[in-house]
């Protein structure tokens, strides 16, 4: 709990590399999506949570998806200070174990916590209509459980990099 | 319109699948892309996710391997069919010794507000059973081939979703409510349902393409989709002002046109299918899933003068927009999307329908020189402008681009409107097209709508006629001729009169007239150019969109009576659901080449509207 008031003086380089971290995920992953790799779009996900307006979805989640960028951006931090170290590959490997959990914690449960999700069990109804992501996201595509773990390692490595001066490489 | 349909014996030629005749077919759509239906009730051809994507159903260019999606009875039957009011809600009525199935097709359209917050694939085919009476075995064929069929697609279970396939980024899900079964293959899914009077099933396949799937629910929810479509279509073609006679066919011929036109952009492709052949067999087989700029004006006037004035501005926006990448040249084609390169290339793992190879994709024609579309381009404008539409300085700046362009290069010889193949040549219909573009510039000038060089313009615009006239005509044919400096006959310069070249009764136009009819006339047919004149192998059929200039042509010429015999003939000639190919053999009957033919049905609606006008004078005069 110490760390916390050390992260909030540290506040200015947690917020860029954070959203440079976060730039380079969404990067990734819409990369991922426009070549056909996956079909997976965690803003969209998290934005048909709260309309089913496919516009505002996507532009809800994509605000939403950064906050939740700095929220990770924060939280890297205060791992990486714990353990007193940063450098690239200790944030890629707290961004690999993200992705990691995100693909076997995250997903497969969503069905029964996403308002607008259906579930294989019972079918799409009036309001429940997303395709289900499926065992490690499988749903969306063969390649999406290499592209999320990428993409979250890639975002761990800049954080990782960028904390380095901060916390200590 | 409602049609009775017969049930047409299968084409079949000789090492090739029987295939139903091109005729069997109606078409859905939403107006981004469309299905073809047979009356067999099989989904034959599917482009996803617009027109020009590549099909997951191709059965209707090769039977064996190009994937379909049938829903029949199992027992012998007959089928009959009807549009449903003035949509495209497609409603086939099989009738078995044990009962009668209802089958309903659509894709969806849900724009209005109870479907705004509601999550909705890319596109929808919604297929709707319900056995009307006794007691039906239902089988189902699901097939999907995405890719052309150059991919073989494993289907998977998605439990209560449904089944899934992927092609790259493409997912298509199908939710049913009926039992379906993997073939050992693991790419077909087939099925056995037996119904009775009452029941009702549904199919719906959704489709995205990079981006999270969506699965429509079924039973109410289907029902409300079926009935906001319907609504959705049965307004808008309420907006249609046509008050003249044979209504029923200008309201399915525009609706025809909306379902070609492309939602996103306004552009309007020719026709749903590629490589259905002009010639059985034969080579004639060529793309149409695109915008040709040559079908613009013709196109344009008949959306306008029907009343559909915010399609007009989206289809002359788009033909404005999209002509910027190559201006002030003009390309003969484009996508839906303004694309300039429509590479084409051949299916050889397609046999193609009745064995006609080879199936292309893209179109060549791309290449070609067609100075025609200048023509088109520019008098598109100018009916857009009589119609009370404005242009801005920019596409003023471009229309009076183009007329440099017509001066610069109208002396050149080109493809001409037929896109013949081989190397260029004088054509009149282009020659006539280039007067036309600046005829049209110089009447905008003189209405202050643009400004240009109007010195210039009509002096070229002389220069045009003095060429038509010397080396257009020609005496030993006694008539226009299709090239310079010889004598071959061709319908599109019946054209001359509707475009004001000149008087109706000019001799020379009523001996062009005589001449099209005896050389190229089969009864209330007409070919296009005399048989070889293309020179490919094999015979085509008559040309429909050539067949209603007649009728215009004989309006404009008083004949009114006659005019209206033959348009009742031509009517007579489309398919049960009141469709046209772009051409019919005379003998048979039968529809041939791509299906269905924007340019056929705005050919008769240009025709209609022409009767119309006869028919209001003489009621004004009575």
């Amino acid at each position: 709990m110490t760390n916390i008031p050390f992260a909030f003086s540290r506040l200015e380089p947690i917020l860029l590399w954070s959203l440079i971290g976060t730039m380079a995920l969404t990067t990734i992953l819409s990369g991922s999506q426009g070549l056909g790799l996956s079909r997976l779009s965690l803003p969209f996900l998290v934005g048909t949570l709260f309309t089913g307006n496919r516009r505002r979805a996507t532009t809800f989640g994509s605000l939403f998806y950064m906050a939740g960028g700095f929220t990770f951006g924060f939280i890297y931090f205060l791992v990486m200070a714990h353990i007193g170290r940063a450098n690239w590959w200790i944030g890629a490997l707290l961004g690999t174990l993200h992705g990691l959990f995100l693909l076997t914690a995250v997903l497969p449960v969503l069905p029964h916590l996403h308002p607008r999700m259906a579930t294989e069990y019972d079918g799409p109804s009036g309001q429940r209509r997303l395709e289900p992501p499926g065992f490690l996201g499988l749903n969306y595509g063969y390649r999406t459980p290499l592209t999320t773990l990428i993409g979250h390692a890639v975002y761990g490595a800049i954080l990782g990099a960028g904390f380095a001066t901060h916390v200590g490489g | 319109m409602e049609a009775e349909a017969l049930h047409q014996p299968a084409m079949a030629v000789p090492g090739a699948a029987p295939y139903p005749p091109i005729g069997d077919y109606a078409m859905i759509g939403d107006c981004r892309a469309a299905a073809l239906i047979s009356s067999r009730g099989s989904i034959d051809w599917l482009c996803l996710p617009h027109f020009s994507g590549p099909s997951v159903f191709a059965a209707l260019l090769d039977q064996r391997r190009g994937g379909c999606f049938a829903v029949r009875p199992v027992d012998a039957y007959t089928s009959t069919r009807r549009y449903l009011g003035d949509t495209p809600v497609l409603q086939t009525t099989f009738r078995t010794p044990t009962g009668v199935l209802q089958l309903t097709d659509a894709m969806p359209i849900l724009v209005d507000e109870r479907y705004a917050d509601k999550l909705q694939p890319q596109r929808e085919v919604l297929r709707a059973l319900e056995v009307l009476q006794g007691e039906v075995d239902i089988e189902i064929h699901y097939a999907p081939r995405p890719d052309y069929a150059r991919r073989r697609v494993a289907l998977k279970g998605r439990g209560a979703c449904g089944w899934a396939c992927s092609d790259r980024d493409g997912l298509y899900l199908l939710n049913t409510d009926i039992p379906l079964y993997l073939d050992p293959g693991g790419i077909d899914l087939r099925g056995r349902v037996r119904l009775s009077r009452g029941a009702k099933r549904y199919l719906s396949l959704n489709f995205v393409k990079a981006d999270i799937g969506v699965v429509m629910p079924l039973g109410e929810h289907a029902d409300g989709r079926l009935c906001a479509t319907q609504q959705w279509w049965q307004a808008w073609a309420h907006r249609c002002n046509y008050s003249g006679p044979y209504r029923d066919a200008v309201v399915r011929s525009m609706v025809t046109l909306k379902l070609l036109t492309y939602e996103l952009s306004g552009a309007v492709v020719a026709a749903a299918t590629t490589s259905l052949p002009e010639s059985l067999g034969g080579v004639r087989n060529w793309d149409y899933r695109y915008c040709w700029l040559r079908d613009a004006s013709l196109t344009l006037g008949a959306i306008m003068d029907l009343g559909y004035h915010t399609e007009g501005d989206a289809f002359l926006g788009w033909l404005l927009h999209t002509t910027r990448l190559s201006r002030p040249r003009l390309q003969v084609l484009y996508d839906v999307y303004g694309e300039t390169e429509i590479t084409e290339s051949s299916l050889d793992h397609l046999e193609g329908y009745c064995g006609s190879r080879p199936v292309r994709i893209g179109n060549g024609a791309h290449e070609q020189l067609q100075l025609d579309a200048y023509g088109s381009v520019i008098l598109a404008a100018y009916d857009y402008v009589k119609h009370g539409g404005e242009l801005d300085v920019d596409e003023a700046r471009f229309l009076r681009g183009l007329g440099e362009a017509v001066c610069e290069l109208w002396r050149l010889p080109d493809h001409g409107i037929w896109e013949i193949r081989g190397g260029p040549q004088h054509n009149t219909y282009s020659k006539l097209m280039c007067w036309v573009a600046l005829d049209r510039l110089l009447r905008l000038h003189a209405g202050g709508k643009i400004r240009i060089p109007a010195e210039r313009f009509a002096a070229e615009r002389e220069a045009i006629v003095q060429a038509i006239e010397t080396r257009g005509y020609n005496e030993e044919l006694g008539a226009y001729s299709a090239f310079f400096d010889a004598a071959v006959p061709d319908a599109s310069l019946l054209l001359m009169s509707r475009y004001n070249y000149k008087p109706t009764h000019d001799p020379r136009l009523r001996a062009t007239f005589a001449c099209i009819e005896r050389a190229l006339g089969h009864g209330d047919l007409l070919y296009r150019y005399p048989i070889g004149a293309d020179r490919l192998p094999g015979q085509e059929g008559a040309f429909v969109i050539s067949s209603f200039w007649a009728v215009d042509y004989l309006i404009r010429a008083g004949q009114a009576e006659l005019a209206q015999q033959r348009f009742e003939r031509l009517l007579a000639r489309a398919n049960d659901v009141g469709l046209y190919s772009e051409e019919i053999e005379p003998e048979s009957g039968a529809a041939l080449g791509n299906f269905p033919q924007a340019f056929s049905h705005v050919g008769l609606i240009i025709a209609a509207l022409s009767l119309a006008d006869v028919e209001r004078v003489a009621r004004d005069a009575a």
